[in-house]
């Protein structure tokens, strides 16, 4: 079994492709993996019988010679994604039995790609967190120091967890200020969020519209390649999904940087952020440098409002989006005697503190009278930021900066909210301005957990972010297994 | 003093004064699409309930509404025709409220940039003047689902068909000035939304309806404080609630109160207005821009290239039909108010005297219809009839009387005037040896008259003339019969 986990995915698809093994035994691997990790709580919902069958019909391409890119890759689906007759649930007590009768796009190009599902994945309550805690079924376990119990990062917890415990291939995720690449940090694998209007938002339970992006969770960045060749695409039921081809990304993984220049922001360099951190930080400078970079300090003036303005936009379109939940058609209905009663105890009961919190923030800076100062305001630094870095593009091809401030943290120390948010520092500025990121390991700090350094490149340059994270990938040389993954 | 009967419309004589109505009108009238503004479901009215509902109007989870082009063609078609300025760049802003027939629990409208800007129309007002009211505004909006509270002893039902139907809002300047100024600017938007197709405007099935904005004041002064009427489906109400409104407003006034801003529902049993809810109580709608939608975006081309492809509207066509057809400003203004009435009386009166044709069709053929309850697509009589009838006539096949009893025979049998003539044998008498005969048998049946009338009676001749049209059973032609008779009787 534990050969069959090895492989990651481009070397297991190429094994299947060559016939060295099958889908379906690697699908069942990776079922029973789900099973020997279940302690981790990563998955929602196993779909067993549909993988084995989806996996089946993988096996008959394979051989008949119509295999598809993803064909017999068993994968997990966070479970922001709406999956054809499987619960889906945004890990809400609001949509506790909520079954879609309809495929999201992302998740449908994936099948039609020849991927193979395993189940839906944890997340934080309607992708709102960055521990995966505010989970209405409870928080994932990082299978990192799996004894202490820490935190996988949010909301794309269930994701990364499952990545980096062999429990599924590979993950898709979602991205509103971080949610891809702050748990890909935290659990020492990669996560790409790619450019706004990259991937389709439809069939995707919605947060904040504006800047919601799904992306891929995986093991390496030839891996993320080649799920994001298959997510990614035009979609004329997302009136926002840019109408531009994506170049194939797996002709970017063996290119060289010699003379690219990487900018290097000093806003990203402030109190709070881990000693260790900052050494791999360094180091991945160095080792672009050595690769042929040219580092460029650059400035990007704005950095300090971005978590302020995040935490404005974001939980306005969310307490507009979340509105839809209110008991009517579907979800749980708490019986009332009036209407207004009943929205207070289906919508107060269905969903958790973290939900509701960004409801009434996001309520409030909309309202008559403080929307001027507070979601207009918000709007116009969103624009500067965008501004600072197209004048940082028009010097440099890439951004370096960490992923997060610090390594994971242990579960259930509560925390403020205000210092959660902080785990997003470093990755909302990128989200405001619509521009592709990637997360990728680059060591271990000195309790042994891993650490994230994010590439930020140029809006719709994913081939460029692929091409520079594949070459600090074989720099770096991360090749550390969490001690909770499956053997 | 207190005279009102020289009152103006829109005046209210109160012990203190004059008063004078302020109106603003804000008409939502859907567009004629097959399909709804954000999603592929059918728009179409009458469907059993929930039947016409998507994913996107159920509000399911990740669903994304995706504009209808179409209905944006219909909104820029209809700001063109009421000479209106098309904004190139408009937004779609989300206007939060709860309910249970708003699925999204937002209803996507815009706000601060609407698709249409500012605008006016010129309207025809009964004592034959002409008034132009401005026009504020029109923006895209979809319309809420239904509810229905007495299908159930405690429970609601919702029907979400009407969810997610393309509604344009068309914002009156507050340039209205009595109840039937209101009723005229309706009908005269009315009709240019039904001459462009944009909007099929029937009332009963609520595809147009109007909010009513209301304030009195003195002549001369500040506008007083309003009060918002929702939702009135026809004319005749919206000229009702606006006159009660008002009069009750002047009733609080007079007494030294004063009105309160408030949205308030006409009761059609009372012919009152109520309140709905207070200031107050008013939503805070937390509009902000949908960020499912961007910003919709035209050339100035394509705006030229509908403005080119836009059909002759109601008041050049008016003008055209004084001109080319003769007939008064009056007969003009009736048939224009229906693009069907026009193309019927272009088709009928070709040719032939326009006239004529106007009267027939606005006096007999309207007031056929009328009596018979029966709407003008379902008119027995065509407009290549009516025109051969008019043809029979104005060559003197049939005379006016008998032209009459054609028409009711037209209206009943659908046949061809010439068919009815020529099986009824109805052909006018025109031929002097024929109408002759029928004299000389007058007179020799009334000897005693005729010497009456040669000694001086006049008055008698018109009874000579009556029976020999008798004798013809209306044939003869009445002028040919004239002639004679003052020979025959000289």
């Amino acid at each position: 079994m534990s050969e069959l986990l090895d492989l990651n995915l481009v070397e297991a698809s190429e094994a299947l492709k060559n016939k060295k093994i099958s889908s379906l035994e690697l699908t069942k691997a990776y079922l029973k993996s789900i099973s020997d990790t279940s302690s981790l709580g990563a998955y929602l919902e196993i779909v067993e019988d549909k993988a084995i069958s989806m996996a089946k019909e993988s096996d008959k391409k394979l051989i008949d010679g119509t295999a598809r890119p993803l064909e017999g890759i068993p994968i997990g689906i966070k479970d922001m994604f709406c999956t054809k007759d499987i619960k889906t649930t945004a890990s809400s007590k609001i949509l506790e039995n909520f079954v879609p009768t309809y495929e999201s796009t992302v998740t449908q190009n994936l099948w039609n790609d020849g991927a193979v599902i395993l189940g839906k994945l944890s997340c934080d309550e309607f992708a709102m967190g960055s521990s995966n805690e505010t989970a209405a079924k409870g928080y994932v376990i990082n299978p990192w120091l799996k004894n202490k119990k820490m935190s996988p990062g949010g909301s794309s917890g269930g994701s990364a967890a499952a990545v980096a415990a062999r429990s599924a291939l590979a993950a898709t995720g979602t991205d509103t200020g971080g949610s891809i690449r702050q748990p890909a940090a935290f659990c020492g694998i990669t996560g790409l969020k790619p450019t706004y209007g990259r991937c389709s938002r439809w069939g995707i339970v919605a947060f904040s519209s504006s800047l919601d992006q799904a992306g891929p969770l995986t093991r390496t960045v030839s891996d993320a390649a080649l799920m994001l060749n298959s997510m990614a695409g035009y979609d004329q039921k997302d009136s926002t999904s840019a109408n531009l081809k994506m170049p194939d990304l797996m002709d970017y993984l063996e290119k060289g940087i010699n003379g690219k220049k990487i900018g290097i922001p000093k806003e990203y360099t402030q109190d709070g952020i881990s000693e260790d951190i900052v050494k791999f930080y360094e180091k991945s400078i160095d080792l672009l440098k050595d690769e042929g970079a040219e580092i460029i300090p650059v400035s990007l003036p704005h950095t300090k409002y971005a978590l302020p303005a995040y935490y404005i936009i974001a939980p306005a379109e969310a307490s507009s989006n979340l509105a839809r939940y209110d008991g009517v058609r579907y979800g749980a209905r708490q019986e009332a005697s009036s209407l207004d009663e009943m929205y207070e105890l289906t919508r107060g009961n269905g969903f958790g503190d973290e939900v509701k919190r960004r409801i009434m923030i996001g309520t409030y800076v909309l309202s008559s009278g403080y929307y001027d100062a507070y979601y207009l305001k918000a709007q116009k630094v969103r624009r500067l930021i965008k501004e600072d870095f197209e004048n940082v593009y028009k010097q440099v091809d890439y951004i370096l900066t960490p992923s997060t401030p610090t390594t994971s943290f242990e579960l259930g120390k509560k925390q403020d909210p205000l210092t959660m948010y902080l785990n997003d520092i470093f990755t909302v500025p990128a989200s405001l301005a619509g521009l592709p990121g990637i997360s990728l390991p680059v060591g271990l700090d000195n309790s042994g957990l891993p650490i994230g350094i994010q590439l930020i490149a140029n809006s719709f340059d994913e081939p460029g972010l692929i091409n520079i994270a594949r070459v600090l990938e074989k720099s770096a040389g991360f090749n550390f297994l969490a001690d909770g993954a499956a053997k | 003093m207190n005279d009102t009967s020289t009152l103006k419309p829109g005046h209210i004589q109160g012990e203190t004064g004059v008063w004078e109505m302020v109106i603003g009108l804000e008409i939502h009238a859907q567009i004629s699409s097959k399909s709804k503004l954000f999603s592929g479901a059918s728009a179409s009215f009458g469907s059993e309930a929930n039947r016409n509902v998507s994913l996107v109007d159920a509000a399911m989870p990740g669903m994304l509404p995706v504009i209808n082009e179409f209905c944006v063609e219909q909104a820029v078609k209809t700001g063109l025709a009421l000479n209106a300025k098309i904004n190139n760049v408009s937004v779609f802003d989300r206007k939060n409220y709860f309910y249970a027939d708003l699925p999204q629990g937002y209803q996507i409208s815009q706000f601060t940039k609407p698709i249409v800007g500012e605008g006016e129309i010129i309207v025809d007002l009964d004592n034959g003047e002409q008034k132009k009211i401005g026009i504020e505004r029109l923006h895209l909006e979809q319309d809420a689902g239904k509810s229905l509270h007495d299908q159930h002893p405690t429970k609601s039902y919702i029907d979400l068909n009407r969810t997610g139907v393309a509604l344009m809002e068309i914002v009156s300047k507050p340039d209205i000035r009595s109840p039937q100024e209101a009723g005229a600017y309706v009908k005269k938007i009315r009709s240019i939304l039904r001459y462009i197709g944009a909007c099929d405007g029937n009332m009963e099935e609520g595809s147009l309806r109007a909010d009513c904005n209301v304030s009195v004041r003195k002549s001369g002064e500040e506008f007083g404080t309003r009060c918002e009427i929702k939702n009135l489906n026809s004319i005749r109400f919206i000229i009702q609630a606006i006159q009660s409104e008002a009069e009750r407003q002047v009733d609080i006034l007079e007494e030294g109160g004063t009105i309160d801003q408030e949205t308030r529902l006409f009761d059609t049993s009372t012919g009152e207005t109520r309140s709905m809810r207070s200031k107050e109580d008013a939503h805070d709608y937390r509009y902000f821009p949908d960020p499912d939608l961007l910003p919709l975006e035209f050339t100035e081309s394509w705006v030229k290239d509908i403005k080119e492809k836009l059909p002759e509207l109601p008041d050049s066509l008016k003008k055209r039909l004084i001109r080319d057809f003769g007939i008064t400003a009056y007969d003009s203004s009736i048939l224009v108010e229906e693009k069907d009435y026009v193309d019927f009386y272009q088709q009928a009166a070709n040719g032939r005297d326009g006239k004529l044709t106007a009267n027939w069709m606005i006096t007999e053929l309207f007031g056929a219809l009328k009596k018979d309850n029966l709407s003008f697509s379902e008119s027995p009589i065509t407009s290549e009839n009516l025109g051969k009838l008019i043809s029979l006539i104005s060559n003197g096949t049939i005379s006016g009387k008998i032209a009459k009893e054609v028409f009711s025979e037209m209206m009943k049998s659908k046949k061809s005037p010439s068919e009815i003539v020529k099986e009824k044998g109805l052909e006018q008498v025109s031929d002097d040896s024929e109408i002759l005969k029928l004299i000389d048998q007058v007179i020799s049946d009334n000897q005693d008259k005729v010497n009456e009338y040669l000694s001086g009676k006049d008055k008698l001749f018109g009874f000579f003339v009556g029976q020999v049209m008798k004798l013809s059973q209306g044939k003869a032609n009445p002028g040919v019969v004239n002639k004679l008779l003052k020979e025959k009787l000289k």
